[in-house]
């Protein structure tokens, strides 16, 4: 048994920032995490980070409240208002923050920080590090990290929460390394695992993104919110879906179709092809799908050659890089073919502004959690934002519980149930011969995910998926374990994390069909108005044993900025 | 269909107690149907899932900016992810974990000794005076100079690489010292002696030979040697002149 007052399950940008924040208020805290936490998948966020300082020469009047409208329109007035005003007002001392930290941004001539233009953003506000942003952050919280003493446990997969008496106590892992599962006591866990991209067959994310910290919490009772959302990112490689930053965009690149056609222009004449991705996406998709991609086929351009070698290689290194060795195309030379492609889980474990779930104990923060500051749909630059303030706050508030707790320890008991269960678990599906194959069921899940509940939607298609998904959770409760036990086992991990992500699916999926309007990313051709009378409000799903989940309402935080109709 | 045919050295660590103790120590061949491109990593991924579910690799973003993946394939280090079949010579594709190191399980090896010396050199920045306001400014000259240290992504090819770490187990190796390097260029940092003795010793810099097999291995085609040398002379100047930095 291993002890700590505070776990953190996920070394990403939001579990470093909770766990120097609590480390800092002087609790005994730890990370546990599948990869070493500069592996995680906040490395890949590319075009920036959004915050008001108002250092571009076209911004000198924004301000944290004029973010925090773009964020709510952007979000199709889905995002909770009073959370929105924390993370924009955040947003400037957390940036500042990085910087003193040693984040290396970009900057400008006079040596301030550099901002580009982004996507649904009235003022050039994201600070960016070229087009390797994340990379940039997240290895600069890591320094952060180690230099204030931070244990990690690297290459720790969490299998289950520890819950006793309704109240999250610890944590049970595999050490992958050592090839045991240990049981971690705990007097609160933050989940920070990211989002749950993988279970699309074209998403950009990184392979580790499989939802399975929200299966946690869903499996132990906290609801999930807002699945339905799902962002489709606009320019995703064509063959791999390997994210093209929107600062390509930023940095002035167009977006053409077969007929050589900037056809934004028909879509969002104003802002053009730094229109929102929810709106940019239908775009192209539409275009595809109307007969207009290139040659007729299935994807678009995304055309930088105009921009120039210097700009490209000075603003957008790691992309032309990206193109090269991915999809064998110089982006100085020739238009990179790209495609939407599932990009960013909006909805996730349902929290307050201080990552507090309706389970005393259990907090998230990060992609996995839904505070929510996105609503129906993400601006781009607002979610490595979102890892950095809501992670200090999470870490903080999770320092808070602790200090108030009067018995330290938990019970034994309901550790050592848990640790027995996970065991139990591995035998079952260890000893079940002849059941079903995992990976085709993962392989039958990620396509019924991006064929059923892809950019556009329509009730009978989803129907469809949903009848797919449901029979696909009666097939993973009889998969087969071809290799138990030991030492780096990637069969037990890839299985486990499978059961996770069928109900995470099947979350989106109910909670898609159930939602008749169209809002920001979830967009029906069957109801293609959004309905403020019936739908201005969240899901929330409830994780059932059998079937999909129980679906509930709640209330949308406004108060700030009246609903309009979204123009750009 | 065309194929690809996957040579993989395994090693399996619950086998060290059996007759011989090596852990089974043997390379398997695995076919891998493929339809028009197929990277090294999705082929493993294909063995794992359709041939040999008992096969580890370290896997993360598979778009080459995690670091995970580094192995060596036909004898040269890679990324798994970046590598294309289509690329690489005709015949079997030989995959081995990154040589010189302790190997975990299959082609996972063990990285304890190489982040273990990344936090020696103090990888992160030192300030002695209190922070402004807003930003600390830092010219775009200034800023020039990160450019190549903060590219890297801690794979680990260029220090399995090094033959001076291969010679001396304390060294701390390419990867280490261009960490040292990429805070002490930062016009940001205010390290004066704190960072200095980490690396301006006989397990540090000095132990650099400029052999530029890390500058050779990198897959993001970095130059640890050149900013070892640059460490060299800082470090010189430093003790000399008595320059700050």
């Amino acid at each position: 048994m291993i002890y700590h007052e505070l776990v953190i399950v996920g070394g990403g940008l939001a579990g470093l920032r909770a766990a120097i924040e609590a480390k800092k208020q002087g609790i005994d805290v730890a990370i546990v995490s599948q990869v070493w936490p500069g592996r995680s998948h906040s490395g890949a966020a590319q075009g920036g980070v959004n915050a008001a300082l108002a250092n571009h020469p076209d911004s000198a009047d924004d301000t944290w409240e004029k973010h925090a409208f773009d964020t709510v329109k952007g979000s199709d007035y889905l995002a909770d208002q009073d959370a929105v005003a924390q993370m924009t007002k955040d947003a400037i001392p957390v940036i500042y923050e990085l910087d003193h930290a040693g984040c290396p941004f970009s900057r400008f001539d006079d040596g301030r920080i550099a901002q580009r233009p982004f996507g649904g953003a009235g003022y050039p506000r994201t600070c960016y590090g070229a087009d390797k942003t994340g990379h940039y952050m997240l290895h600069t919280m890591v320094e952060q990290a180690i230099e204030a003493g931070v244990p990690m446990y690297v290459e720790w997969f969490v299998a289950r929460l520890v819950v006793d008496e309704g109240v999250c106590r610890g944590v049970v892992a595999y050490d992958m390394v050592g090839g045991t599962f240990e049981l971690f006591q705990a007097e609160a866990v933050v989940i920070a695992t990211g989002g749950a991209g993988r279970v699309y067959s074209n998403s950009t994310n990184a392979i580790i993104s499989t939802g399975y910290g929200m299966a946690m919490a869903y499996h132990a009772g906290v609801a999930l919110k807002d699945l339905e959302f799902v962002q489709f990112h606009p320019t995703g490689l064509l063959t791999t879906n390997i994210l093209m930053s929107e600062g390509a965009r930023g940095e002035g690149g167009y977006l053409l179709n077969g007929l050589g056609e900037r056809f934004m222009q028909k879509y969002a004449p104003k802002a053009m092809e730094l229109a929102p991705r929810d709106i940019t996406s239908r775009s192209i998709q539409t275009e595809i799908n109307e007969g207009r991609g290139i040659d007729g086929k299935g994807y678009v351009y995304l055309d930088l050659r105009h921009l120039g070698a210097p700009k490209i290689l000075e603003k957008l290194p790691g992309i032309r890089d990206l193109a090269i060795h991915f999809e064998g195309v110089d982006p100085i030379e020739e238009p990179i073919p790209i495609v939407p492609s599932q990009h960013y889980s909006m909805g996730g474990i349902d929290t307050d502004m201080d990552g507090r779930t309706s389970m005393p104990g259990l907090y998230a923060a990060g992609e996995c959690a839904c505070v929510s500051v996105h609503g129906a749909n993400r601006l781009g630059g607002n979610s490595l934002l979102e890892t950095v303030v809501f992670g200090r706050r999470t870490g903080a508030a999770a320092a808070q519980y602790i200090d108030g707790l009067e018995d330290l320890g938990g019970s034994a008991a309901a550790g050592e149930e848990a640790l027995a269960d996970v065991r139990d678990r591995v035998r079952n599906l260890a000893n079940r011969e002849g059941g079903e194959d995992p990976y085709a069921i993962r392989a039958a899940m990620t396509s019924t995910m991006k064929e059923h509940f892809g950019v556009f939607r329509e009730a009978s298609v989803m129907q469809a998926g949903l009848d797919k998904m449901l029979d696909l959770k009666v097939r993973v409760k009889e998969a087969e374990l071809r290799h138990a036990g030991g030492v780096f086992n990637l069969d037990m991990i890839r299985t486990f994390e499978l059961e996770g992500m069928v109900d995470v699916a099947l979350g989106i999926a109910a909670g898609a069909l159930a939602r008749t309007e169209s809002r920001g990313s979830h967009s029906r051709t069957d109801f293609p108005d959004r309905d403020d009378a019936n739908w201005l409000k969240h899901t929330l799903a409830f994780y059932q044993t059998d079937g999909g989940p129980r679906l509930e309402a709640k209330a949308v935080g406004l108060g700030m900025f009246e609903p309009q109709e979204r123009k750009y | 269909m065309p194929e690809a045919t996957f040579r993989i050295k395994r090693h399996n660590p619950e086998k060290l107690d059996d007759q011989n103790g090596t852990g089974d120590d043997r390379y398997d061949d695995f076919t891998v149907p493929y339809e028009s491109s197929l990277t090294v990593l999705e082929g493993l991924f294909y063995i794992q899932e359709n041939l040999d579910g008992s096969l580890s690799f370290r896997y993360c973003c598979r778009a080459a900016v995690c670091g995970s993946c580094a192995m060596y394939i036909n004898g040269t280090y890679r990324l798994a992810c970046q590598t294309n079949v289509r690329h690489l010579d005709d015949g079997p594709i030989t995959v081995e974990p990154m040589p010189h190191m302790p190997v975990v399980k299959d082609l996972v090896c063990d990285m304890t000794d190489f982040f273990a010396k990344y936090e020696t050199v103090m990888p992160h920045i030192i300030r002695n005076s209190a922070p402004p306001e807003k930003e600390i400014i830092q010219s775009p000259e200034d800023r020039k100079k990160l450019d190549m240290p903060v590219d890297c992504i801690l794979c680990g090819s260029c220090y399995s690489s090094c033959p001076s770490v291969w010679g001396e187990g304390n060294y701390l190796g390419p990867a280490a010292l261009l960490k040292a390097y990429r805070f002490e260029v930062d016009s940001r940092d205010e390290a004066r002696k704190e960072r200095l003795p980490r690396f301006d010793n006989e397990r540090g810099s000095y132990r650099c030979h400029t052999i530029t097999n890390c500058v050779e291995a990198c897959p993001k085609e970095l130059n640890p040697t050149e900013a070892i040398q640059w460490l060299k002379g800082a470090a010189v100047r430093r003790r000399l002149l008595g320059r700050a930095k």
